[in-house]
């Protein structure tokens, strides 16, 4: 008896039948609704015969729009989640007062909230904005591709990897309680000593090599790959924003990769970093997560910048306001990003000195900040604007995102900040600018980018509804708990006991309600902007009239971006292009070189997420056998040379004559 | 198209708007490869971070002076430095298009990364066996994962050049076998650098507490 367990402990480490939920309805219930859904999108899949499809064209693609396409669709099923997460804290704090407990045990709500901020800054927030800046960047810079096209593809599987390693945990054993974060002491083994910080740890850590290795890949891309004549001043603002934020991924995320190494090291190993005891420092923790962390926040919000900067000349019909001013803010927003970390903890102590030094870096952010968004009011100004739907967003984001940056110069002050850490004020602040910002500007990237992608516009009913819902939703959701924050509310508690505090819960209730409309709606918009495609239909490629190269090509793009790579002679390289008098050439086609689809990225990401599984349940066997099996492939991957082909010069001059006949039609 | 009327229009003398012949951008593997590097650079500063904060807890436990030979450690810094020279004397010959001279030296530098990797553990495995593993205190925990991440390098290094080996072999000394060898003179070289700071930041002035 006793060589069986010890023999079933070697094969399968921590892993049992106790690991599966079964006694939390909630799970169960989820389990049942997610298997039922993941059948019945499979089941359609085998029906449509479309997995061959789907694997050669798609999953093993090394087309940059199409690891676009699939960074945003993995950001908006991720979205759903991670929604799902919220609304959960919501309905339990608008419930949970006095005698009642509401319906989530507390080890259950610590899940949900460190699982709702990891999944909507990894998973949700982070392949928004990396799917966009894949999508756009090659063919703003007139490239055919990024610099490494089944890097991309590799980068984009690992961060699926480890949002499936997040979804996993819900359904095998548990996530982390510790907050997003995952500040030791409690995340060290002594406090938490089940799977929960594992998988944190091993699904960031398959999701970070992906991240890293997409910030060097469009780093590249951008310094080697644009076309001739634009020159970092003629860059479009998109791509600037996209260059900054990738500068800031690759200075930033090996920090992650590190620390996160140690506090590994530290579960694992049995090592000091961070513990109690035999000298370790868990501030050094909390220094260096914010090292990181402090960029990732600027990683997320510069490449909106960047769309909204695009939206705003677009729509305005103007060149924009102060390019240049743009581009320095852009890159003294970078800058002073790594040089404010330490606001997130002024209450560690470090003296008077070194708080004023990071409160005063912190409040000078806030002006290159706010150049930008004068250079878009100043852009707007006098400018024949047209509300479509990502002028909305825009004009959305530059109201909510100013008071959000207005709350935050309040909290950079540091004895201001000694009374509202961690309470929820700063909670209803860093959501201020991130769903203000962040999604605001992704959802104003998707409209104004989805009729490049797909050729058909995305139906302005829906989202116009789908916009007012989460602009009101926000609003109703977050107020209250900036009031409750400033009464000193303090964050992540499950129950309270004065029910005169209540009703603000309540009305953040509701507001979360109005956000899953906004949420359906977008929903609803995909839906029936699909099933009328034909009526929403563009072929002249620039929809818009927009200023940028990717409207001189078709929508969607061929294969190749471009049959000519483009000349620039100044900013708003196509604006210029359409007004001295571009003509299409119609002959002359040559041969274009692309790379070859592989299905390396996906395996090696397949095998990797098997190791990271193997190793949070410490099953030593799988995980090694895994870790030799990811180098091994990587290895044999090297020994294939035939990376690349032509598309014959027939097959190009085929492409552009249907364009050309399609344009005929409506001209 | 009504808001094109927003601009002066300039309609004299269109100039060209498009290569009529295929563009080869520059290639960025170069680029790509020292943009990895200093990203890896970041990790071993974070690791020195830590080693500068925490390289003086020992917990009552024992301290550089009494764990480091500095003679071991001499030599095995030797052999990787020699491995960098000889891992120049690969590429020159590279240069010169000469393949047996090339892998000759490549065999060489990798049986001095090996030396160094197989010093070190040696190295490790005497500190463990003393009761000075990374368990014992902070200052112990950095100086292995310091170290080790470094020696882990090493042998990546290792396998990496026996694969390239193999590769020039089968292929010879092709533009993409000699763009990897170019990378990983890159990794080993910056291999080199991170030692110095670790000889010098952990072991001398270690020793001279």
């Amino acid at each position: 008896m006793q060589d069986r367990t010890h023999f079933m402990q070697l094969l399968l480490g921590r892993l049992s039948w106790d690991a599966i939920p079964l006694h939390v309805p909630i799970l169960v219930g989820t389990f049942i609704g997610t298997a039922t859904l993941g059948l019945a999108l499979l089941g359609f899949i085998t029906y449509k015969r479309a997995w061959g499809y789907l694997w050669s064209q798609w999953f093993c693609s090394i087309d940059h729009k199409k690891i676009g396409v699939m960074y945003i669709v993995l950001g908006l099923i991720m979205l759903l989640r991670g929604f799902a997460d919220a609304i959960m804290m919501r309905a339990q704090q608008a419930l949970s007062f006095g005698s009642s407990v509401g319906y989530l045990p507390p080890e259950h709500y610590d899940q949900v909230f460190t699982a709702h901020g990891v999944i909507m800054i990894f998973f949700v927030a982070m392949p928004l904005v990396t799917g966009l800046m894949n999508y756009v960047v090659p063919l703003q810079i007139g490239a055919r591709d990024v610099a490494f096209p089944f890097l991309n593809n590799f980068s984009f599987w690992m961060t699926t990897a480890g949002a499936v390693l997040v979804m996993m945990s819900l359904f095998i054993g548990e996530f982390a309680r510790t907050g997003w974060l995952a500040y030791p002491p409690l995340s060290g083994i002594a406090y938490s000593p089940d799977v929960g910080v594992d998988y944190y740890i091993w699904s960031l850590q398959i999701a970070g090599i992906g991240t890293l290795l997409s910030g060097v890949n469009i780093l590249a891309t951008i310094i080697k790959m644009r076309a001739p004549g634009m020159s970092l001043m003629r860059m479009p603002i998109f791509t600037w924003t996209a260059l900054c934020t990738n500068v800031l991924i690759v200075a930033a995320f090996p920090v992650l990769t590190a620390v996160l190494v140690l506090l590994s090291l530290d579960r694992y190993v049995g090592t000091d970093f961070f513990t109690n005891d035999f000298g370790g420092n868990a501030m050094m923790y909390v220094n260096l997560i914010w090292i990181w962390g402090h960029p990732e926040v600027y990683i997320l919000i510069l490449p909106v910048f960047g769309v909204f900067s695009e939206v705003v000349a677009t729509f305005s019909g103007k060149r924009l306001f102060g390019y240049a001013s743009m581009v320095y803010a852009t890159v003294v927003i970078t800058i002073l990003s790594y040089l404010v970390w330490l606001h997130h903890f002024f209450t560690m102590g470090s003296g008077a000195s070194v708080n004023s030094f990071f409160g005063i870096t912190t409040m000078i952010i806030s002006i290159p900040t706010g150049a930008k968004m004068f250079n878009w009011l100043f852009t707007m100004y006098r400018g024949r604007i047209r509300f479509d739907l990502p002028m909305l967003w825009t004009m959305g984001f530059m109201i909510t995102f100013v008071i959000g940056g207005m709350t935050g110069v309040l909290l950079a002050v540091p004895p201001a900040d000694f009374e509202l850490h961690n309470s929820l004020f700063l909670v209803a602040h860093f959501h201020n600018v991130i769903i203000g910002g962040v999604v605001f500007g992704a959802f104003a990237g998707i409209t104004f980018w989805f009729p490049k992608a797909t050729g058909f516009q995305l139906d302005p009913f829906w989202g116009k509804v789908s916009f007012w819902f989460w602009l009101s939703g926000f609003w109703f959701a977050f107020t209250p708990l900036y009031v409750l924050g400033l009464m000193g509310v303090t964050r992540r508690l499950s129950h309270f006991d004065d029910p005169s505090l209540q009703i603000w819960f309540q009305i953040a209730a509701f507001g979360a309600v109005l956000i899953l409309f906004g949420i359906l709606a977008f929903l609803v918009q995909l839906f029936v902007s699909i099933k009328n495609r034909v009526a929403l239909a563009d072929v002249s490629g620039d929809c818009w009239h927009g200023r940028t190269l990717e409207w001189s090509t078709s929508s969607p793009p061929p294969e190749y971006n471009f049959a000519f790579t483009p000349l620039v002679h100044d900013q708003d390289a196509w604006w210029d292009m359409k007004s001295r008098g571009y003509v299409r050439p119609l002959s002359g086609f040559i041969p274009i070189h692309m790379p070859k689809s592989t299905p390396a990225g996906i395996v090696l990401a397949g095998i990797s997420l098997v190791c990271g599984f193997a190793l949070i349940w410490h099953i030593w066997w799988l995980g090694a056998a895994a870790f030799f099996a990811v180098i091994a492939t990587a290895i044999a991957h090297t020994f294939n040379y035939d990376r690349d082909f032509h598309i014959p010069a027939e097959e190009v001059a085929r492409v552009e004559q249907a364009r050309t006949r399609l344009l005929a039609t409506t001209v | 198209m009504s808001s094109l009327a927003s601009e002066p229009i300039n309609t004299a003398n269109p100039p060209s708007f498009y290569l009529t012949q295929e563009h080869h951008p520059e290639n960025g593997t170069m680029l790509g490869f020292w943009l990895y590097l200093m990203s890896d650079c970041l990790i071993f500063a974070v690791l020195f971070a830590m080693y500068g904060v925490l390289g003086r807890n020992y917990a009552a436990g024992p301290g550089p002076a009494q764990l480091f030979d500095l003679k071991v450690v001499a030599i095995n810094t030797s052999m990787l430095l020699f491995s960098s020279i000889t891992y120049g004397f690969a590429m020159l010959e590279m240069a010169r298009n000469r393949q047996t001279a090339t892998l000759i030296w490549l065999a060489i530098t990798g049986a001095f990364g090996a030396a160094f990797v197989g010093l070190e553990l040696n190295e490790f495995a005497h500190l463990i066996h003393d009761g000075a593993g990374p368990q014992r205190s902070a200052f112990l925990s950095s100086f292995f994962t310091l170290v080790g991440t470094h020696g882990l390098h090493v042998s990546f290094g290792i396998v990496w050049l026996i694969t390239l080996m193999t590769q020039v072999l089968k292929h010879g000394l092709t533009e993409a076998n000699r763009r990897r060898l170019s990378c990983l003179s890159l990794f080993w070289h910056f291999l080199d650098v991170v030692w110095i700071g670790v000889f010098t930041f952990v072991y001398l002035l270690g020793v001279l507490r």
